[in-house]
């Protein structure tokens, strides 16, 4: 008897210091504002992942080096706690539940892929805790009514259609006919409805709708027919593996196609793998290093780009640029807030009007960002064989001219 | 559904041919998995994952600047060394146990291999050029990347100079011998385990030949290696253990049916398709088994 009684005293005390000590850990110890991160460190989305927390990190450093976030006349410090999801909704979300409920953290950052950011926004609307994310365009992000949930980045939907705009404008604003490929997954297949948008508003005809597998590492049916059909334009959306496979399908198989745009050539670091073979492509991207935008922290693109080089090794894709414009929202938001309650930082987020290097930042209803336009770039090369991408679209940020259509094969 | 196939009867042509190609490559990969289930009584299904590594190989010799066809010949001599290890270290303690066990084990292997990949070489998507060209036939209508056919000859170099090996060496002989019988080998004076070191080898070595042709005609990825274990699976199921000509045909066979689908039924279902066609030839071997029962009662 004696002994289970002390046994249960020890189990007591162990548990009250614990949860002590838990709350030690909360949204706001001293001067440091703790937001919560699951990020993919390990697993099939770990390249992304990393380039996300490096883009998280970074604005950390800036952010607190220059002075930190001002609430109620004190000066805070912004601290990250990570976890690694390994790529895996069901632990992301078991990680935001951790991170929450047992770190006592109040505010969280996104994790990388529209499909983890899926897992965990519903668990963050639970519990009513604001998550500035970087990393999920996914369409259905916006559409479910979450009030916690903010999204610097455009959505999915409006990666490609801007190339359909595009194809019609060359066609003199005639109809044009449009070949699709896409992987059967939520961000690729919203980037598809973008494009049926699209192509349903400009009155053109899509004559190829293919759906690529997960595994996907083999279109030469879909290039077959595109050889077929000669459309105008072929859209192809599959990750990094999409684009790779695209390009080197097209260039083997001697595909002629006026226009060839797609998604991930960032990520899949295109021009590099694949040198002259990938020229002409047209790539979607959320940012580009020679947009004009500005902020008071990074500066500009440039200065992002070579700051980020410098610290990291690698040119910054857009992945890491978004991921710091993330916290420059929060440190806004927080600011303008002035106080640490997660309703009126949640309404200070909703009511974001800013600029950062990254693109403009103004949420719409669902969280989405609205207020920056997707940019599209061309691979061009020079005769020695060194590639590089050229902001091409919009217009207002044209670094090079588009070149339509793309020579044929037997030419180049 | 769509029927454009049947419309222009190029593209069926074309559908053979990418079929052929891609089906003499899933029957290298097969044989090897058949030599060994044959031998050892093992389902490996870390098979692909042999494949993926053969296939980082080729990568790297191509990042360093060395023509990634090389591959061909440096990959096998060290992924047979990695399967000589695997051996060693896993497969020897469970060759004689049954079946369920070995696939478990091989299960293992194959997640602990995806996540070293992952972690040794990052979850970038990756290929190597080989820059071979394309070939155009009947009017430029038909397109066949050299790659694909120089990945076709050489699993067909690599196929037929085994098979002589099987035949001629000693050690060869050994292993068929301990295939037909692992008893009656080790009486006669046959070293078993020796024999299954180097099966458990050769076919890791088969697996490397085709990831270095894989990075050269398709793309390499830590997580691909699980479909080529399953077309691998089925190829073998369809043409028995042992079969060299059947696995051949039925590669070639599994090659065509996919490019047919993809074309009929969508890029969406090739995959797919292939689990089906698994499923409707396991159905019909039970069914034709039951009906052989039933003689001889």
């Amino acid at each position: 008897m004696k002994i289970n009684k002390i046994i249960i005293s020890f189990i007591s005390a162990a548990v009250i210091l614990l949860s002590t000590s838990v709350v030690s850990f909360a949204k706001v110890v001293g001067d440091k504002i703790v937001l919560g991160a699951a990020i993919s460190l390990t697993g099939k989305y770990s390249s992304n992942g990393v380039h996300t927390q490096n883009g998280y990190n970074m604005a950390v450093d800036r952010i607190n080096s220059m002075g930190g976030i001002k609430v109620g006349g004190k000066t805070y410090k912004f601290d990250i706690i990570y976890y690694d999801d390994e790529s895996n909704p069901k632990r992301a979300a078991q990680l935001a539940e951790r991170l929450i409920s047992q770190d006592g953290v109040e505010f969280m950052l996104g994790p990388y892929s529209s499909g983890l950011t899926k897992a965990i926004a519903p668990v963050t609307e639970k519990y009513g805790v604001p998550m500035v994310e970087a990393n999920g365009a996914s369409r259905s992000l916006f559409t479910k009514g979450y009030k916690y949930l903010f999204a610097v980045l455009a959505p999915a939907n409006l990666y490609l259609d801007v190339a359909i705009d595009l194809a019609v404008e060359k066609n003199n604003g005639k109809p044009v006919t449009v070949a699709m490929a896409f992987e059967q997954d939520a961000f690729s297949q919203d980037v598809r409805l973008g494009v049926l948008d699209a192509i349903k508003r400009t009155g053109s005809k899509k004559v190829i709708d293919d759906k690529l597998p997960k595994e996907l590492n083999d279109m030469a049916a879909t290039l077959v027919k595109v050889k077929q059909m000669k459309p105008d334009v072929l859209v192809v959306s599959g990750h990094t593996k999409g684009a790779l496979t695209a390009i080197r399908q097209i260039s083997e198989m001697k595909v002629d196609v006026p226009m060839l745009a797609m998604t991930h050539c960032d990520a899949a670091k295109l021009s590099k793998q694949h040198g002259k073979n990938s020229q002409y492509a047209l790539c979607a991207s959320q940012w580009h290093k020679t947009l004009t935008y500005k902020d008071n922290f990074f500066k500009d693109g440039m200065t992002y780009d070579a700051d980020f080089t410098k610290e990291f090794g690698y040119a910054p894709p857009y992945q890491a640029a978004e991921s710091s414009a993330a916290l420059l929202v929060f440190k806004d938001a927080f600011e303008r807030a002035n106080s640490f309650d997660q309703k009126k930082v949640r309404d200070a987020l909703a009511a974001t009007n800013m600029q950062t290097f990254y693109g403009n930042i103004k949420f719409a209803e669902g969280g989405q960002n609205v207020d920056k336009p997707m940019v599209l770039f061309q691979v061009m090369c020079d005769d020695g064989g060194k590639c590089e991408n050229k902001v091409v679209a919009p217009t207002k940020w044209a670094s090079a001219k588009l070149i339509h259509p793309i020579p044929s094969w037997s030419q180049r | 559904m769509d029927f454009m196939v049947f419309q222009y009867p190029m593209i069926s042509v074309q559908a053979c041919l990418d079929g052929i190609l891609l089906g003499i490559l899933f029957a290298l990969i097969a044989y090897g998995m058949a030599l060994q289930w044959g031998v050892m009584n093992i389902i490996n299904i870390a098979q692909g994952d042999l494949v993926i590594l053969g296939g980082y190989i080729a990568y790297f010799m191509y990042l360093y600047g060395i023509h990634p066809a090389w591959g061909v010949i440096v990959s096998p001599i060290i992924m047979f060394f990695v399967g000589i290890a695997i051996y060693k270290l896993v497969i020897n303690k469970v060759v004689d146990r049954d079946l369920f066990i070995s696939i478990l084990a091989t299960f293992g292997i194959s997640i602990l291999f995806m996540q070293l990949m992952n972690f040794a070489f990052g979850a970038d998507v990756v290929l190597a050029n080989s820059d071979y060209g394309t070939t155009m036939l009947f009017n430029s209508n038909v397109v066949l990347p050299n790659s694909k056919i120089f990945s076709a000859f050489i699993s067909i170099l690599f196929a037929i100079c085994l098979v002589i090996y099987m035949k001629k060496s000693k050690l060869g002989r050994a292993i068929r011998a301990t295939a037909q019988n692992a008893r009656a080998a080790k009486i006669l004076g046959v070293d078993t385990e020796k024999v299954y070191a180097a099966t458990f080898g050769i076919n890791a070595a088969l697996c490397g030949v085709a990831g270095a042709l894989i990075s050269i005609t398709f793309t390499i990825h830590p997580y691909m290696g699980l479909p080529y274990t399953i077309r691998s699976f089925m190829i073998v199921i369809v043409a028995g253990l042992g079969n060299l000509p059947g696995v051949a045909m039925s590669g070639m066979g599994l090659g065509v049916f996919e490019e047919f689908a993809d074309y009929i039924l969508g890029t969406e279902f090739r995959i797919g398709s292939v689990f089906l066609l698994l499923v409707l030839i396991l159905v019909y071997r039970r069914f034709k088994l039951s009906r052989k029962r039933e003689y001889l009662k």
